[in-house]
């Protein structure tokens, strides 16, 4: 079991956890990932690290409520645990002095893209950072990225925080202004990381997009993370989960992410109607 | 060898026919996860022990991998010994119940078995009588933990929770050793509960074995990846352990780089059976993990092995409604258990043999609609000794598929090999181990099972364990390597 030292939400759906994980603190490096069972009747599901304190031998995840699991990760407090906890696992991001770089976090991305883009920073480079998000509330760490960011660029969908566009605006502006960044890592949404390596492709600019692929063990034994790179056929848990942007099948990608889409509707209204009886049993008492 | 308990002379013991197994009925069984064997009642044990001859050089012991005293266990249940028999196997084996269910028996002691031999004769269902007390032992409660020597003060950190990793240590804890099991998954048993299904392999006869060992002091740490939580050279430098048993198995699953692999529903074996046995995505929604609903659907297993078999048959049972086998030779050679071929066959499962598939194709939403299989012929035999299987030029033919599971065998992880400076991997990227020893190139690490001899089977794997056990006690008290 794995103690949850601290827990809260950053934003209406997104929460963040603080995990007394000590091997996996020690090791971890940006740009790995964990995969989790929360109990025992559990699937086992990715989440990329956000931070790791290997004095304090914690790692701190973002989740965002979406599909049972995820919200019934959100259901867990401080002092609660998690059956099982695996990792660190994929490959560490490369980071080295690219020059100017451009991180873009999509939603709860952003939250994956910090480590490196600290990273990064430690490493020399300029670090322009980009939050795209679709609303005002759903902004999550800005100010970590503000503080190693120079400048850090909001965007929303609806205008009603920082820029009104998508984040490939912004991205296309440094392109073709005198601060050309020479390197570009984007994490988020499918359609988001698509559209990021559209925008470099033509300018030629290193891209690398990190794969939110569904796994199962996280070590190679399945298969089940497949994703197609250049043409070939391979593992995002252990190949990757960063890969070349200008590389990776996207449709493939948003296809097989699909797959279980009708059981997942099943799983969550399930999850509700129970944790909805819950709720009503509590608040009875 | 005495063998004097059993009251018939050997003529009289040739008229008895083999016993057979009780089964659940196939049409029942196809549908729900039980297993399918029910186990010899006392009455059948007995009848099947009085048929050996109790030869005076017994084969079936040279055709065990590990050299079980069959015919010695096989004399004490004649006896009604049955604690006996039990004892007198785990001398050899410490997973009867485990072997006595999944070992390729006719390959090995039934195979060498005289009676195999004779015309109207078939062999002694060693099998099943392995079976057959390990279960009693193990029913009665009675299992007679042996007693650990004085603690050596040595650490011994095992690598993979697997036939070969369990193994060893269970021998080395006995040994007065230290023990810390390393598992990445968060269940211990390797393939004994993330591949091979209940139905074939029930998982608290797993938890049992594991739950003793527990008992004997062996320590277990489940979601520990390594190379990646911890390297190798970090427990001797950091954690302080005096060896290290690699025991990873193959767990990398092969896919044949044919067109349309990648579309949904196109699973490798490992993806399939770890979702319905380890994740049991078999009582979904009540477990999280799904798996593609296979119910009413026409579903391709390609393979021969024990592997596409479970696979095939899990399929079935999840309510399939034509699960067919695809194999690229002859059914004969398949390199599956026979066993499992007949209870296949008895439920349902269509074979396909001297087929091959060349493409998947999908529907517009990225999902398998069919596969192109084409026919083979027997061509020349090959290094195996089976024919090779050759294409018959313009027998392409379309079959409708909803699902398909690619079970054409696994190959070694890396991950270990990647981390550890100094070992040595043959071309393949198996571990190279000495076969009297299983020393690696690397002072104080020992590998063993899967991870050695490529994808092989349990009793091999165990053999492993309990070689890799004494040598590892040998560095650890001599301290020579
Ligand atoms: C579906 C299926 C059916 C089979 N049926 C039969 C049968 O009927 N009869 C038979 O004799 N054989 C059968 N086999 C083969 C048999 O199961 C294997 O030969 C045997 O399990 C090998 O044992 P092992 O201990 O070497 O490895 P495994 O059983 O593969 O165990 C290795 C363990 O190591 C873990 N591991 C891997 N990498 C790491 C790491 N880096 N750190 C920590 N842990 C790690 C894995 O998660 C796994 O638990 C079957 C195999 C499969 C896949
Ligand atoms: S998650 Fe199983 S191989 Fe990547």
């Amino acid at each position: 079991m794995f103690k949850i030292v601290e827990a809260r939400y950053l934003s209406k759906d997104v929460k963040l956890f603080r995990i007394h994980a000590p091997r996996v603190a020690k090791k971890q490096k940006p740009g790995q990932f964990v995969i989790l069972r929360v109990n025992d009747h559990g699937e086992r599901i990715p989440i990329t690290i956000a931070a790791s304190d290997a004095q304090e031998e914690t790692i701190t995840i973002v989740a965002q409520g979406i599909g049972k699991t995820t919200k019934l990760l959100n259901t867990l407090e401080t002092g609660d645990s998690i059956a099982d906890v695996v990792g660190p696992l994929g490959k560490p991001t490369d980071v080295e002095k690219f020059g100017t770089v451009v991180v873009i976090g999509g939603g709860v991305g952003t939250a994956i893209a910090y480590p490196t883009a600290n990273a990064l920073h430690d490493a020399g480079n300029r670090v322009i950072s980009i939050i795209g998000a679709r609303t005002k509330d759903l902004v999550i760490f800005e100010d970590e990225l503000r503080a190693i960011s120079d400048p850090l660029i909001v965007t929303t969908d609806d205008g009603s925080y920082g820029v009104k566009a998508v984040v490939t605006v912004p991205l296309q502006e440094l392109i073709d202004s005198p601060n050309r960044p020479d390197y570009v890592l984007a994490i988020g949404p499918i359609p988001m990381m698509r559209a990021v390596a559209e925008t470099t492709r033509a300018a030629g600019i290193k891209t690398v997009v990190s794969l939110n692929a569904i796994m199962v063990d996280g070590t190679g034994m399945c298969g089940g993370c497949r994703v197609a790179v250049g043409g070939k056929s391979q593992f995002a848990c252990v190949d990757g989960p960063e890969f070349d942007a200008h590389q990776v099948d996207f449709a493939l990608l948003a296809q097989r992410g699909a797959m279980y889409r009708d059981k997942e509707r099943v799983a969550l209204t399930r999850f509700e109607e129970e944790h909805a009886c819950k709720l009503l049993e509590a608040a009875k008492a | 060898m005495s063998s004097s308990n059993n009251p018939l002379p050997p003529k009289e013991r040739l008229q008895i026919v083999r016993q057979s197994m009780p089964e659940q009925d196939p049409l029942k069984r196809a549908h729900n996860f039980e297993e399918v064997n029910l186990g010899f009642t006392d009455e059948l044990a007995l009848q099947e022990a009085t048929r050996c001859l109790g030869c005076g050089k017994p084969r079936c012991v040279q055709g065990c991998p590990v050299g079980v005293k069959i015919a010695e266990f096989v004399d004490l249940i004649v006896a009604k010994d049955y604690l006996g028999a039990a004892a007198k196997i785990r001398e050899d084996n410490v997973l009867p119940a485990v072997t006595g269910r999944v070992c390729p028996q006719e390959e090995q002691c039934e195979g060498s078995c005289l009676l195999a031999h004779r015309a109207g004769s078939s062999s002694l269902g060693i099998g099943y009588l392995e079976r057959f007390v390990a279960d009693y032992e193990r029913t009665t409660g009675q299992i007679g933990l042996p007693a650990c020597a004085p603690s050596s003060g040595k650490k011994v950190a095992i690598a993979g929770s697997g036939p070969a990793g369990l193994s060893c240590a269970g021998d080395l804890v006995q040994r007065g050793h230290d023990v810390t099991v390393f598992e990445a998954l968060h269940e211990i048993g390797g393939v004994l509960v993330y591949g091979i299904p209940e139905f074939r392999l029930p998982k608290d006869i797993v938890r049992q074995e594991v739950d003793n060992m527990r008992k004997l002091g062996v320590k277990f740490e489940t979601n520990v990846v390594i190379g990646k939580t911890v390297t190798v050279d970090e427990l001797f430098e950091e954690e302080g352990f005096d060896a290290v048993f690699i025991a990873t198995g193959a767990g990398l699953p092969k896919f044949m780089g044919i067109p349309g692999e990648n579309l949904c529903a196109v699973y490798s074996a490992n993806e399939f059976l770890t979702r319905v046995n380890l994740m049991k995505a078999y009582r979904f929604p009540e477990y999280d993990e799904p798996v593609f609903d296979c119910a009413g659907k026409n579903v391709g297993v390609i393979g021969g092995g024990n592997t596409a078999m479970d696979a095939v048959r899990t399929s079935l049972r999840l309510g399939a409604k034509n699960a067919y086998l695809i194999y690229r030779r002859t059914e004969k050679d398949m390199p599956a258990r026979i066993e499992e071929l007949h209870h296949a066959k008895q439920e349902g499962v269509q074979i396909m043999d001297l087929w091959d598939p060349v493409e998947y194709i999908g529907d517009e939403k990225g999902w398998v609609r069919a596969a192109k299989l084409r026919k083979m012929q027997q061509g020349e035999p090959d290094e195996s000794g089976r024919s090779r299987p050759v294409p018959i030029p313009g027998s392409e033919t379309e079959v409708a598929l909803d699902m398909v599971v690619v079970a054409v065998g696994n190959t070694s992880n890396p991950l270990v090999q990647q981390t550890t400076p100094g070992l040595d991997t043959d071309t393949r990227g198996r571990i190279v181990a000495d076969h009297e020893h299983l020393r690696t190139s690397k002072k104080g690490v020992f590998a063993g099972g899967d991870i050695v001899s490529g994808a092989a089977t349990v009793i091999l794997a165990m053999g492993a364990g309990r070689t890799a056990a004494a040598s590892i006690h040998d560095y650890l008290t001599t301290g020579e390597w």
